[in-house]
This record gives structure tokens, sequence and C-alpha cells, in this order.
């Protein structure tokens, strides 16, 4: 089955009750084709498990090593994706729109 | 994001309760808004566009950024009649997230086995629908072509302000069940948020493509900004 934000936001607390280290990414801004709307979530726990989306599956695999990091230090990131962008990320949107990312750690 | 934080936006989804989460970006600073709390916070009139809205999004006030991150009840989908557009939509409505519930006094019609995907309800829709607390959020498509089953599920969804409100029937059958409405004091403004007769016009013939064409419509009613001349109007 799909995962809605239920499953998410759920699995977030689920795995956080675990006592495992969580981080939530949320896409707060696209421009242009983006392919997941504002708002959609992706959780990460500290073994690298996520559930959900940011984009369609473009970005997924540095939003989680981002989010490795955002669970071992604490502190919030905004990470920016897109085809205008190419030096800062190596992954990008084939579908030409940019979003932005915000990684925060649970707990 | 506080561990309490995330409990609180879980229960209130679980609960049907509509929340925002506000993240000042970039630092992380967050607090939840509800319904309840709204009139005390500095960005009241942004929340409140957001919540009718259901969009998350970025907002921009006196120089700071902040994310609402907003959460509406998740939508629901009453049918009323265990009939066989109902089992072609049932697996469909599940698919496409629908928290879908089927209502049919008539034990024959509805069985569990004859609805693997789904909860079916045995009773009056009467009975059923006031404890449910159906709102606004909630979308009823009526199949039975009964109107002792039909009509009291009609005249809740009306009242409950449904966003979607569809009856299956032709012309002649829903003029009549206008005329019935009228009788029991609904008006011409009721009457045009009815959807009948029920679904998009891609002119399905059978269970599963009526099925689509409901569906369809009822993302229809749930997605599509108003056309500039609806909103006037």
């Amino acid at each position: 089955m799909l995962a809605s934000d239920d499953d998410i936001l759920g699995q977030a607390e689920a795995w956080t009750k675990q006592g495992k280290g969580v981080a939530l990414a949320t896409v707060i801004e696209t421009w242009g084709s983006a392919p997941r709307p504002t708002g959609s979530h992706l959780a990460i726990d500290s073994d690298g498990h996520f559930l959900g989306s940011v984009s369609g599956g473009c970005v997924e695999g540095d939003v989680v090593t981002e989010a490795l990091d955002v669970i071992a230090d604490g502190k919030p990131r905004v990470l920016e994706f897109g085809v205008a962008d190419e030096t800062a990320w190596r992954a990008g949107l084939s579908c030409g729109g940019r979003i932005r990312v915000y990684v925060e750690r649970i707990g | 994001m506080r561990p309490d934080l995330l409990a609180a936006l879980n229960e209130a989804r679980v609960n049907r309760r509509a929340a925002v989460l506000v993240t000042e970006i970039p630092g992380g600073a967050q607090r939840l808004v509800t319904p309840e709390t709204l009139a005390d916070d500095p960005l009241h009139d942004a929340i409140d566009a957001a919540l009718r809205s259901g969009k998350s999004g970025m907002v921009e006030q006196d120089g700071a950024s902040v994310f609402l991150t907003v959460q509406v009840p998740p939508v629901r989908l009453v049918v009323i009649g265990a009939v066989h557009i109902s089992q072609a939509l049932a697996p469909m409505a599940k698919l496409a997230g629908f928290d879908m519930t089927i209502i049919d006094p008539r034990t024959a019609f509805a069985t569990p086995e004859r609805f693997p995907d789904v909860p079916v309800i045995a009773e009056w829709p009467e009975t059923v629908l006031p404890p449910m607390k159906i709102d606004r959020y909630t979308a009823i498509a009526c199949f039975t072509h009964d109107p002792k089953i039909d009509d009291p599920a009609l005249e809740e969804a009306l009242r409950a302000e449904c966003f979607y409100v569809g009856a299956l029937g032709s012309r002649k059958t829903h003029g009549k069940r206008l005329e019935r409405l009228a009788a029991k004091g609904f008006t011409p403004d009721d009457f045009a948020r009815i959807r009948a007769p029920i679904g998009l016009d891609i002119g399905a013939v059978t269970p599963s493509e009526i099925a689509v064409s409901v569906l369809g419509e009822i993302i229809l009613a749930l997605r599509k900004k108003p056309l500039r001349v609806e909103k006037a109007a």
C-alpha cells in the first residue's frame, strides 16, 4: 500500500518510542513541476529505514544521508534540490522543478 | 520536533481534529495551533486561511519565515447501498486513500463477504449517521434508488455540509427526489449541492466504470479550485 501521512507521522512516533533516532523531512516549497506537493513527509530512522517521499524517488537517497547527520547533531537543515542547482547537490529532479526540504530531528 | 508535538499531531488526526504545526525556518522553533487556540496566535489570519484550504505552506511575516504543516481530517466516504457499484468502488476508494464505510439496512446486501475491503453497517442511515458525526470532510454517495434509504442520508449530508453529496438515479428520479426534499424544507441552494445524476460524464456503463466516474467526481469536488465565475456566483 501507499504510505499516507497517517502512516508516516505515526511511524515516526513509533520509532521514537522504540528509542530510535528519528528525523522528519518535509517539502516546504516547490517551484515549477515538482513531483510531491508542499507538506509531503519522509520519516527516517537512525538505521536508515524510511517511509514516505519528498520527490518521485529522485532525491530521497540524499535526504536520507542528510537526515542521518541531523539525527546525529540535532541541527535542522534546509536542503534545496533542482536542475538549476547543479553544484550544491548531486541529486537532481528530472522533471525540471525545484524543491526545498526541511529536515529536523524528533526529540 | 518535540515528541509531545508529534504525539499531539497524531492524536488530532486520529480524532478527526484539525491542527497546524508552525515551524520557524530555518531556526526550528515550533508550536501547535488548533482551532481552539487560533484566536490568540500572532499568525491567526494566515493559519485560519491555511485551515480553510487544507494546504501546508510557507508564510512570511515581519521579515521572518515560518512553515505551516496543515493537518485537516482525512476524507471519509460514506456510501449508502451495499450494491454492485459499491463493490467496485470499495477497493478503488481504499487505493485512493479514502476512509470508506457502507451503510445498507438490507441485511442480504450488507454482508462482510461481499465487501472484504471496507466496513459494512447493516442499519438505517438515520440511525448510523448522527453518531458518525459526518462533517465537511465527508463525502456521501447514495446508490440504493430507494427513497426510504437514500432520502434520510441525503438530508443528513446536506445538514452536515458534506463536501460531496451524490445520488444515483435518472433526471426523472432526481426530480421526484427534489420534490420530497422541498416538502421537508430544503431549498434550491441545497439542491444545487446534490450531484445527480451521480458521477462525471465519461460514458460509464458497467458498475466498475460508474465507480470510477463517482470517485473522479469526489476527487474533483475535493481538490479542484473553484473557478473564478463559480466563486463570484
